[in-house]
């Protein structure tokens, strides 16, 4: 009995023995379990703090406003529009084809919607979702929403559009925007204007589009939402509205670069007007042009095709990227540079018997027979061109180049949209350089560049920026498209070229000369015909450029005569007095400038000076592009020549 | 008539005991309120089945240790034969058999049933053998550990196997078994588990949650999201807590499980390490009074039952918010009297009502 009992406490005391050991476990994990609690609530509290709010919080971004484009007076040139477009996620569908059939079941999807998508979708290969047809009508957004339950990864958007009312008016100007490509997004990214962007898909590509980016864009805003695990919008958390880009006004006068670039009618070539008073750029055609509406949400391949294989280089921005010699137009320019370097006054005389001769040379004069005695004021009203053969052989090449540079001949004018060419302002050293197997700049070389002929190469808009410049009597504007940038928040507006560039020190006297040449071309010289009649005074010079080359392209029998022709222009500023107005017409392949660029520019003037011609420009029946342009079917870029 | 009648039933509570599990219990509402984004059908369900178990619990406490021990053959036979009966013909639910659908009865869960049963087969047969106890006797004990162990291992339910397991095994300790065997046990039972991650031998889901556990973030958008999310809730709690409502990842969803095994995330988000010391402290007091009930039993099966059913209750608490705050890998444990769900909660009442069996009939033994 006893040993049983002393068996049993015993047994009671390892009992108990093994409770307190568990006890002491149960102590020590709930320690453990304590520290746990400790080390994720005080010691990485922050941390998960942090991560709850990144879970909860969701900033959806809010893609701005671009800035409208207008022109000088305030009609508008690009503009927004919002409407259903009708989009594809090429991540959520399994068959592409497959879905595109499907949803061509339940809306009408043309072939140029689809080869536009494919064209997205090779050059895109996001994970966004990609138009696929834009403008859906109220009853087609109804007909896809009824049906949405068997369209995965087909998704109905508001989206905002660009919208160019003019259409071709201008495009070379305004450019176009376009989907942001990988290399923009680098772009975007590297100047650390991402957040900017967040939820915008496009960007500016071309022309006042593309330059004015920044300004046009605006900055995005941002709504910060309270979500659920499975992303759905709880509640509204706070909103910073997004930032309307700023406003554009254009120094161009839409009505006079509609009267301009129906002047080319259907040839090709460039004008560029401007205000000397100011550098304001009042037309800048270059023809052909396009409509940069076939770009917005994306151009089908097919007329892009079109575009970009067409012999008449409509994608070619002719002002800014055509360098071509400048003929006979150069003359008003080494007439005043022979005063200013005082090789000629304005009284001394020539004779002309319509040759000149220097070292074993002999260059012909346009008149046979010559134009007999010749003074500064007739050089030019006649184009006498052995008046300057004998002006480039008694100057020095190098000099020509520190005058002409003032002028802005050989340079770039920094005008406001991107791609300008400098072209080329011959030089000893340009031509050494160029040239290595033969550098020296022969005593022809030079008698040749006295008439414009030869290595000289300018844009049309040096040209015209050039012309301003004589016209402005030596003050120097940069040339600008854009006037004014008009602050969308505070409705500010701001110049872009308030004050003068520089001034180049000109004897009044010798600008006078010149003056009287050019007027003498207009009353009774080579532009005595196209401006007969004019109700305004002007000074005018006309030129040709040799056509040397034939540059690329196939040879197609029946063009080639055309394209062999010389290129024509035509520089004139009015009113003589105090010119509002200098214009450069270049016509590509026109033969004689007093026959093609002349009568283009007389158009130009006669509108400029007449508000009834003027203020009628944009009233044509035929013309209905203020009405949006068709979805569907585009027009056929191939035009007759 | 009605003075004696809640004599009668409230003469053989352990007072003390049954204020810490309704305390706990009404905490546990309370949570659920929140769990549920505030609605109140689960609470009021909830609710109910409290209540029950509260009865269930009375009605055990009101019945001898001696008659319970009586229970221990009957209800593992019973578990025994259901448990092959769910693996004949059980409900299949995600990829496992865990339910037996019986007509006029609803679905049950065997594998509950063994959590009590098993201790209180164990312990009876020890107390059978009180005195004369050899390794044949825990060699005979260790057969019957391992029976329902694999029978629930192979469903399968590993956690709930461990669980079984347990309970079966803190009866052994508490019995006596050699140290020799258990650290040799531990050593064999480390070597089976690297066998079998070695040879494949564990589900891929299982190793998966072994995976997860060890790297939660490493993949919290798929598998550890569970983990993750609520290691996100709990350490975004702070010290004081975002206050009850107020947690932002359990009212938007980001937690999983959130009413049932993952409960103890929303308690830690909107209460904080303040509220989670304090869920601590109750459990500690709850135990610890197990545990003098226990110590001061009279009878060997009261001991073993009371030592084993305590340990039960630290083994629950102690593996869920083990898990759930990522100091343990994710196995399907309830938080105890606080989790979602009925059958569990029986469990728990019907341990707690063995307890209080054990605490009041020892006077009269003694006696």
């Amino acid at each position: 009995m006893s040993a049983e009992l002393r068996n049993y406490d015993q047994e009671l005391f390892w009992f108990q023995r093994r409770l307190t050991l568990a006890a002491a476990l149960v102590v020590v994990c709930f320690l453990a379990l304590l520290g746990r609690f400790v080390f994720l609530q005080v010691v990485q509290h922050r941390h998960y703090a942090t991560l709850a709010e990144a879970n909860r919080i969701d900033i959806q971004p809010e893609a701005p406003n671009r800035g409208i484009i207008t022109d000088r007076n305030g009609v508008v040139l690009a503009s927004n529009y919002s409407a259903y477009t009708l989009e594809i996620n090429p991540q959520k569908v399994a068959n592409l084809d497959a879905a595109i059939d499907e949803v061509a079941k339940i809306v009408d999807i043309s072939q140029r919607d689809r080869r536009r998508f494919r064209r997205l979708y090779e050059e895109f290969r996001s994970n966004d979702s990609l138009p696929l047809k834009s403008r859906l009508s109220d009853e087609e957004v109804a007909r896809v929403a009824a049906n949405r339950y068997r369209l995965p990864g087909v998704e109905i958007k508001a989206r905002l559009f660009r919208q160019y009312p003019f259409g071709e008016v201008a495009s070379h100007v305004i450019g176009y925007i376009g989907r942001i490509n990988q290399g923009e997004k680098e772009r975007i990214e590297a100047q650390g204007l991402t957040a900017s962007y967040k939820g915008s898909d496009y960007i500016g590509k071309v022309g006042i589009e593309l330059s004015y980016e920044k300004e046009l864009h605006g900055t995005a805003g941002a709504t910060e939402v309270e979500v659920d695990a499975s992303r759905r919008v709880v509640r509204t958390l706070s909103r910073k509205p997004s930032t309307t880009g700023n406003n554009l006004q254009l120094s161009l006068d839409i009505r006079l670069q509609k009267i301009a670039e129906d002047a080319f009618g259907t040839r090709r070539g460039a004008l560029v007007a401007i205000e000397p008073s100011t550098g304001d750029v009042l037309a800048f055609v270059s023809r052909p042009g396009y409509d940069p509406n076939l770009f917005v949400d994306g151009i089908d391949p097919q007329n892009w095709e079109a575009l970009n294989t067409s012999d008449d280089k409509p994608l070619l921005n002719r002002p800014l990227r055509g360098a071509y010699p400048p003929g006979s137009t150069y003359k008003p320019f080494m007439a005043l540079m022979a005063q200013e370097l005082g090789v000629r006054t304005a009284q001394q005389t020539i004779s002309d018997p319509g040759f000149f001769r220097l070292g074993g040379g002999y260059w012909r004069d346009d008149k046979v027979g010559g134009h007999g005695v010749v003074d500064l004021v007739k050089s030019i009203a006649v184009s006498c061109d052995t008046y300057y053969y004998q002006i480039a052989a008694e100057t020095d090449i190098d000099e020509w180049a520190v005058f002409m540079k003032q002028f802005g001949f050989g340079q770039k004018t920094g005008i406001d949209i991107d791609g300008e060419l400098s072209g080329i302002l011959p030089t000893r050293e340009w031509k050494a350089k160029r040239f290595p197997k033969d550098p020296k700049l022969h005593v022809g070389d030079q008698v040749s560049l006295g008439i414009g002929q030869g290595f000289n190469t300018f844009t049309p808009l040096q040209m015209a920026h050039a012309t301003a410049i004589l016209a402005n009597r030596g003050t120097v504007f940069k040339p600008h498209l854009v006037k004014r940038v008009q602050d969308s928040r505070s409705g500010e507006a701001r110049l872009t070229q308030p004050t003068p560039a520089y001034t180049i020190p000109l004897k009044d006297a010798h600008v006078d000369a010149v003056m009287r040449g050019l007027e003498g071309v207009v009353k009774e010289g080579t532009g005595r015909t196209p401006f007969m009649n004019a109700k305004y005074t002007s000074g005018g010079k006309t030129g040709t450029a040799q056509v040397f080359s034939l540059r690329g392209g196939e040879y197609i029998a029946s063009q080639v005569a055309e394209r062999l022709r010389d290129h024509a222009w035509y520089i004139a500023l009015a009113p003589l007095e105090k010119p509002t107005i200098a214009l450069v017409a270049f016509v590509e392949n026109g033969g004689f400038g007093s026959e093609s660029a002349a009568p283009i520019a007389r158009k130009v003037l006669d509108a400029w000076f007449d508000p009834v011609v003027l203020g009628a420009a944009l009233k044509k029946p035929a013309d209905d592009r203020n009405a949006l342009p068709p979805a569907a079917e585009t027009p056929d870029m191939r035009r007759p020549r | 008539m009605m003075q004696r009648l809640w004599a009668r039933l409230t003469d053989r509570l352990d007072p003390f005991l049954f204020a810490i599990v309704t305390a706990i219990a009404a905490l546990g509402l309370l949570v659920l309120f929140s769990a549920a984004n505030e609605t109140m059908s689960r609470v009021v369900s909830q609710s109910q089945k409290v209540i029950i178990a509260v009865g269930i619990m009375i009605a055990i406490a009101n019945l001898s240790p001696q008659f319970i021990a009586r229970f221990g053959v009957p209800l593992y036979v019973a578990g025994i034969v259901l448990l092959l009966g769910v693996a004949v013909g059980g409900e299949v639910v995600k990829g496992a058999r865990r339910w037996l659908k019986i007509p006029g009865i609803g679905n049950i869960q065997p594998s509950e049933i063994m959590k009590i049963a098993l201790p209180l087969i164990l312990a009876w047969y020890f107390e059978r053998h009180e005195g004369s106890m050899n390794w044949k006797n825990f060699a005979v004990a260790a057969l019957l550990v391992a029976v329902p162990f694999l029978l629930v291992y192979r469903q399968p339910d590993l956690g709930t196997a461990l669980l079984i397991g347990a309970s079966g095994f803190f009866v052994l300790y508490l019995a006596g078994l050699d140290w020799r065997i258990i650290f040799g046990g531990a050593i064999l039972a480390g070597l089976a588990f690297w066998g079998a991650w070695e040879f494949n031998l564990l589900h891929d889901y299982q190793k998966e949650r072994v995976l997860n556990f060890l790297n939660p973030q490493q993949d919290a958008q798929d598998a550890g999201w569970h983990t993750a999310q609520a290691a996100i809730a709990i350490g975004s709690g702070g010290i004081l807590g975002k206050g009850w409502l107020n947690g932002t990842q359990t009212h938007l969803e980001f937690l999983p499980e959130k009413h049932t095994d993952f409960i103890f995330a929303v308690y830690g988000e909107e209460f904080g390490l303040v509220g989670g010391a304090l869920l601590l402290v109750l459990y500690l007091l709850l135990i610890g009074r197990c545990f003098l009930i226990a110590a001061n039993a009279s009878t060997l099966f009261g001991r073993l039952i009371a030592g084993s059913m305590t340990l039960m209750f630290f083994t629950y608490a102690f593996v869920n918010m083990g898990m759930v705050s990522g100091l343990l890998p994710v196995v399907g444990v309830p938080l105890p009297f606080i989790s979602f769900g009925g059958t569990a909660l029986m469990t728990l009442f019907i341990a707690a009502g063995i307890l209080m069996s054990v605490a009041t009939h020892r006077k009269l033994v003694n006696s």
